[in-house]
């Protein structure tokens, strides 16, 4: 007779592990499933971690945890073909306990991650792909994994299997994603002593910098780009929407190319020597892609779920605190005894109470805004790149003539009422 | 049937890197794997087990960490596993790592008595072969190197039917139980382990157990003290310079290689310039 737990978690990212993690530590018998070699092995990520919903799961988790770098400075870049607008924020507070957030690589991270649910009590099993749940009267009774004798029965099952879900789109939560719902990423972690990154990048030993550029990163398209420091490496980056990607003819790894020998990037790397090729799809659909989430005696968590907010590049902190919310529906609909999906809508309910669906719903418009507005890409960066230029030349114009020329330049090329309209539309995206 | 098998955690050596400095390799580099050859090893010994019935244990010698090897070899098949582990059987040898095995063999021979030891034919880190047929030296039991194919174990008779791989050809034994086999990659393939295995291995504590674990130990055998080996010089062999490449059309290059093969000696000798 295959065993029965009360909880199955399907994917040992940081969705799956938060949720097995805390499942374990109140006492529930839980397996967790993860299809790579150990968990992180398939896992792909820009490479900041937030503190705060980690630190919900592992108190002063930054004592113990494989880290690179606790992130001081975020510098963000407005990048036109030979120059660059930007700004950013650096600060020592950020270098201290408690910390802002940190860079982390995956493949380390996430195997420390899933050892602490581990040590609780969870059951890791890797290696093992689960092809699909046993429904039985309508309700998810199990899953069905591709190793001989491979089912295996639970109250509840967690489906924290990522972006493609395929599991949660066979319970029809949801069809198959569209392009524009999500987005392809390509990144490089590339070696460089550490002593050039501090150099470089203006930092201390145990000092980081995020880097985020916009405009012709992504040759104008719907997308950005990132430049992360990790202790004796970088992470480099960019990614667009499918979509994007599909209606300029761009292939990935020639966007990446491009951006690692463009004038502004490239004297940063110089040198270094590429360590990791990694590539990944993004759930970027926002509010309006979140698809169902909870079922009799199962929900969606993490990337499955679409919780992503491409905006301000959050994701693996809404997958921690969905895992988070899901472990405790489920602990109470063990104590209750109730695992219909009536039961286990509470999940739904506290997700949308959370920052999840409410950061979400804030921008709700502004992927599609962005998407069908490229102008914001396309034509303001580069704008903004030959205004800077024009006022910071000194050539014996006096200062209010500049800004009347820069004003006029800029309403002449797109026209006063389009800015307006520009303007306008992406503060209601927003807002 | 009680089989034990032995086995070692090794670093992938498919994908480790060697320090140019001081020619070592750089264990950080590569993940800890069960050595290749005793995963065909812990294999064998379930085919065996699916026939005669009985207990498969493994022995491993490591630190801490190497129990990932003996819950793999749960994961395989294994039903049980133990774990010797001490700061004293550290920087030993093949001959230092047959007496600690061998006194663990012991232990566990006492305890159930052993009917069949399989080891790999070598890991991957070491390449020696060496620590199998010591293993069976100090039991005084026969060891049978290169198996290819377990055939026939008749428990009655304590024999065992096997076929060995040899460089001109195979070899079919029969050998007496108990004895110990050194197998080689060919006698099976892994198979992919049922989910069974995977939650028994996902749960399974090995029995670690220390020096002061053992009866009757000579400390002098053991670790860096008991190992006379010598590790006189260290190199990576160069890596081989491509040769010369040859460019342009096919005709070109038919012609520029006959050219080549022409001018030296003895490669193409015209029969009619004879």
């Amino acid at each position: 007779m295959p065993e029965k737990f009360d909880v199955i978690v399907v994917g040992a990212g940081p969705a799956g592990t938060s949720c097995a993690l805390v499942c374990a530590q109140k006492g529930l018998n839980v397996l967790l499933i993860e299809r790579g070699e150990y968990p992180g092995s398939k896992n792909v990520m820009g490479g900041v971690l937030y503190r705060k919903q980690m630190e919900e799961l592992i108190p002063e988790f930054w004592k113990e945890a494989p880290l690179e770098r606790p992130v001081i400075e975020q510098r963000f870049w407005m990048m036109d073909k030979e120059s660059v607008v930007q700004f950013g924020y650096k600060g020592l507070e950020w270098g201290v306990e408690p910390y802002n957030n940190f860079t982390v690589l995956r493949a380390q991270f996430d195997q420390w991650f899933a050892k602490k649910a581990v040590e609780a009590g969870a059951l890791l099993i890797n290696e093992t792909v689960v092809t699909e749940c046993i429904v039985e009267n309508g309700k998810v009774i199990g899953v069905r994994t591709d190793r001989p004798n491979g089912e295996v029965y639970a109250d509840v099952v967690v489906l924290a299997d990522g972006v493609n879900s395929l599991l949660s789109k066979q319970l029809g939560f949801h069809k198959e994603f569209r392009p524009d719902e999500v987005a392809l990423t390509v990144m490089e972690v590339i070696n460089l002593p550490k002593e050039k990154i501090n150099d470089r990048f203006n930092l201390e030993d145990n000092q980081g910098c995020t880097i985020e550029i916009f405009g012709d990163s992504t040759k104008g398209n719907l997308g950005t780009a990132f430049l992360y420091t990790n202790k004796d490496s970088l992470n480099i980056g960019v990614g667009t929407t499918l979509s994007s990607m599909i209606k300029a003819k761009l292939k990935p790894y020639d966007l990446l190319d491009y951006l690692k020998t463009h004038p502004m990037v490239r004297p940063m790397l110089a040198g270094g020597e590429s360590a990791e090729y990694l590539a990944h799809l993004i759930p970027e659909g926002g509010y309006r892609s979140v698809p169902k989430v909870a079922g009799n005696g199962v929900v969606v968590v993490g990337d499955a779920a679409q919780l992503v907010n491409a905006i301000h590049r959050e994701g693996s902190n809404m997958a921690m605190h969905s895992g988070l919310l899901a472990a405790e529906t489920v602990i109470e609909a063990k104590y209750r005894g109730d695992f219909s999906e009536s039961s286990l809508n509470l999940y739904r309910q506290k997700l949308y109470d959370s920052f999840i669906i409410k950061d979400l719903e804030k921008y709700k418009d502004a992927t599609h805004t962005f998407e069908n507005n490229p102008q914001y890409f396309k034509e303001y960066v580069p704008m903004m790149n030959k205004a800077m230029s024009k006022f910071f030349t000194v050539d014996g114009t006096p200062k209010r003539d500049k800004q009347k020329e820069i004003m006029k330049s800029v309403t002449s090329e797109r026209g006063t009422i389009k800015v307006i309209q520009d303007i306008y539309r992406a503060w209601k995206a927003v807002k | 049937m009680h089989i034990v098998v032995c086995v070692k955690q090794v670093p992938d050596t498919k994908i480790i890197k060697i320090n140019p400095k001081t020619n070592t390799l750089d264990r950080r580099s590569a993940p800890a794997i069960l050595n290749p050859y005793d995963a065909h090893a812990v294999q064998a010994a379930v085919s065996i087990r699916e026939k005669t019935g009985g207990t498969i244990s493994v022995l491993s010698m490591g630190p801490p960490q190497a129990t990932a090897v003996i819950k793999k070899s749960i994961e395989i098949g294994a039903d049980r596993g133990f774990l010797i582990s001490d700061r004293a059987f550290a920087g030993a040898d093949t001959l230092a790592t047959s007496y600690a095995l061998s006194k663990a063999l012991e232990k566990i021979n006492k305890e159930m008595p052993v009917d069949m030891i399989i080891c790999g034919k070598h890991a991957i880190d070491g390449d020696t072969g060496q620590v199998g047929p010591g293993i069976a030296r100090r039991m005084d039991i026969p060891p049978v190197t290169n198996v290819i194919e377990v055939s026939e174990v008749n428990l009655e008779e304590k024999t065992v039917l096997i076929k060995r791989k040899l460089s001109n050809g195979y070899e079919l034994i029969q050998a007496e139980l108990p004895c110990l086999l050194t197998v080689e990659k060919e006698i099976n393939q892994i198979e992919y382990s049922p989910m069974p295995n995977m939650i028994k291995a996902a749960r399974y504590e090995p029995v670690i157990w220390a020096v002061s674990d053992f009866e009757n130990v000579d400390r002098s055998q053991l670790g860096l003290k008991g190992s006379p080996t010598i590790v006189g010089k260290m190199f990576t062999p160069p890596r081989p310079e491509g040769g010369k490449k040859i460019e342009g059309s096919v005709d070109e290059q038919v012609n520029q290689l006959m050219d080549i093969l022409m001018e030296k000696k003895d490669v193409l000798t015209l029969q009619s310039s004879k």
